[in-house]
């Protein structure tokens, strides 16, 4: 099992989702989350007051997979947030130790399988 | 030559005060609709107006369309404070201005979330001059659709039907939206849009009952028809959702309100109180399925400025024909020549601005590029066109000393 974490740009997630979707990745949590990477910068001006926005709105998404799903899900996230420009993002795979589904008390590969997709 | 009269001008002194006022309210209406990245970017194409049609409108509009030669006018020459019925001529004027700027800022509720504010801004300021101005004459300056007889009390036509033949056009000629009819794009701010509909329909005292041009009965029965036609509207729009949905939306009684005031506003000094409500009622219909429909379509008009403005002016315009009464008006009763007129002058202004508007923007492209690139799309166009966000939190922000222009 793997938690793949994923910085995407806020404008991206709704092609990221409908990949993830069309590669029957079902279960993650997203949350809105800023951020510095390498981004040129974003200067704003407000009457006499410039600034440089040094933070950048970001999406970040967190979904914990059995291995066989690595791959595809980096594959989606790939496709859906990629625009050529600084900025994209970053996906980290981790290892995860263990997982317990709450309503069932499963674990691990039962656990991070969603209802209704078959398990290998 | 009738004298200056002071409940008059009193009464047109604050009608144009509201009217100028339906502009912003405008802007916050679209402004809820969209998305909260282009927030800034929507008022901005209502604010926008307020200065560079106001002003062109000082220049040269305002001859366009009342000068007794199109030039008698130009820069205000020959506007003072002599009596123009009986009232300043230099307030007319004010008056009559900000019908042209709410006219013009009508359109962009068609380009919204795509269209740069550089040509967009051209193109409402050449719009004015060129589309607006002639319809005005027509109906209003002594032109042919007033002489044929044609009943417009206060711009259903050279206003709605004409900015909404305008986003028609603009609407295709730009594009969509490259999310549309692909992904949800949800209303940012409801309450704003409702803020918008409410300012609007207090601004449209003074657009319908300023029209009268006194402090006169006339006046006072186009104000009471400006009350009635949209409660009968907001009403039937309600019982509509309720049977579509089962639930009364917030943006639909946004929408009924301003579809009533739309369908009234030709007909409010022409027609009795029930003759309103009845406008009011019919209206409802045709615009709410219109919505629907645009919807399931490819045409982006994004915040709905034909289904609302066109299709409620329209009928809005043909009802004067039929509902006009003398008793209540003095001049004219509904009959089927009236009709044949009404038609007449919604075909012309159509043709006309549908003709005129789509030469602007194509001699614009000409020059540069109307819409944002598909990645400033993404962006929004608060930063993208404005440099600033309707919703900023601050954080990370550093202050530049040099202002940034290093």
């Amino acid at each position: 099992m793997k938690l793949i974490v994923a910085v995407i740009r806020p404008e991206r997630l709704p092609n990221v989702l409908e990949e993830l979707f069309t590669a029957n990745v079902a279960g993650f949590t997203i949350s809105r989350v800023s951020g510095h990477g390498g981004e040129t910068e974003r200067v704003e001006t407000y009457r006499g007051t410039t600034v440089k926005m040094e933070l950048t709105e970001k999406v970040r998404l967190d979904i914990g997979v059995s291995d066989h799903f690595v791959e595809p899900t980096v594959n989606a996230i790939l496709t859906g947030a990629r625009t050529g420009d600084v900025g994209d993002g970053k996906i980290f795979v981790l290892p995860v130790e263990r997982v317990i589904r709450i309503r069932t008390s499963e674990e691990d590969r039962a656990a991070v399988t969603p209802v209704g997709v078959p398990s290998d | 030559m009738p004298a200056l009269n002071g409940s008059d001008t009193a009464w047109l002194l604050v009608a144009t005060a509201l009217v100028l006022m339906m502009t912003p309210a405008l802007g916050f209406f679209y402004g809820g609709m969209v998305r909260a990245k282009n927030a800034l970017n929507t008022l901005m194409m209502s604010f926008s107006a307020l200065g560079f049609v106001g002003l062109a409108w000082a220049l040269l509009g305002y001859s366009l369309a009342f000068g007794k030669t199109p030039l008698a006018h130009v820069l205000l020459r020959g506007v003072g404070l002599e009596a123009q019925g009986t009232i300043p001529h230099l307030l007319f004027f004010a008056y009559q201005g900000t019908f042209a700027i709410i006219t013009a800022a009508l359109i962009s509720g068609a380009i919204v979330e795509r269209m740069r504010f550089g040509p967009y801004v051209a193109f409402i300021t050449l719009w004015s001059l060129a589309v607006y101005a002639p319809v005005a004459h027509w109906v209003w300056g002594g032109g042919w659709l007033g002489r044929l007889g044609a009943l417009d009390f206060a711009g259903g036509t050279v206003v709605h039907v004409n900015a909404a033949a305008a986003a028609l056009v603009c609407a295709i000629v730009v594009g969509s939206r490259k999310d549309y009819a692909r992904q949800a794009m949800l209303p940012q701010n409801v309450p704003f849009t409702l803020l918008g509909a409410g300012l609007l329909w207090l601004g449209w005292f003074g657009f319908n009952a300023g029209s009268a041009l006194g402090a006169n009965a006339s006046a006072a029965l186009a104000f009471v028809n400006t009350m009635l036609a949209p409660t009968a509207t907001l009403v039937v729009w309600t019982l509509l959702d309720l049977m579509r949905t089962k639930k009364a939306t917030a943006v639909g009684a946004a929408t009924g309100i301003v579809v009533g005031l739309v369908a009234i506003t030709p007909a409010a000094g022409f027609v009795g109180p029930m003759s309103a409500i009845a406008i009011g009622a019919i209206a409802a219909m045709p615009s709410y399925y219109a919505l629907l429909f645009r919807a399931r379509t490819r045409l982006d008009d994004s915040l709905d400025v034909v289904a609302a403005h066109g299709v409620g002016g329209i009928v809005g315009a043909l009802l004067t024909g039929v509902f006009a009464a003398k008793a209540w008006n003095g001049t004219a009763s509904g009959s089927l020549r009236q009709l044949g007129i009404q038609a007449i002058a919604v075909l012309a202004t159509i043709g006309y601005s549908v003709v005129v508007t789509f030469a602007i923007v194509k001699v614009i492209s000409l020059a540069t590029r109307v819409r944002t690139d598909a990645r400033d799309e993404g962006l929004g166009l608060d930063f993208t066109q404005h440099g600033e966000e309707a919703y900023g939190r601050g954080d990370g922000a550093i202050l530049l000393l040099d202002g940034g222009r290093s």
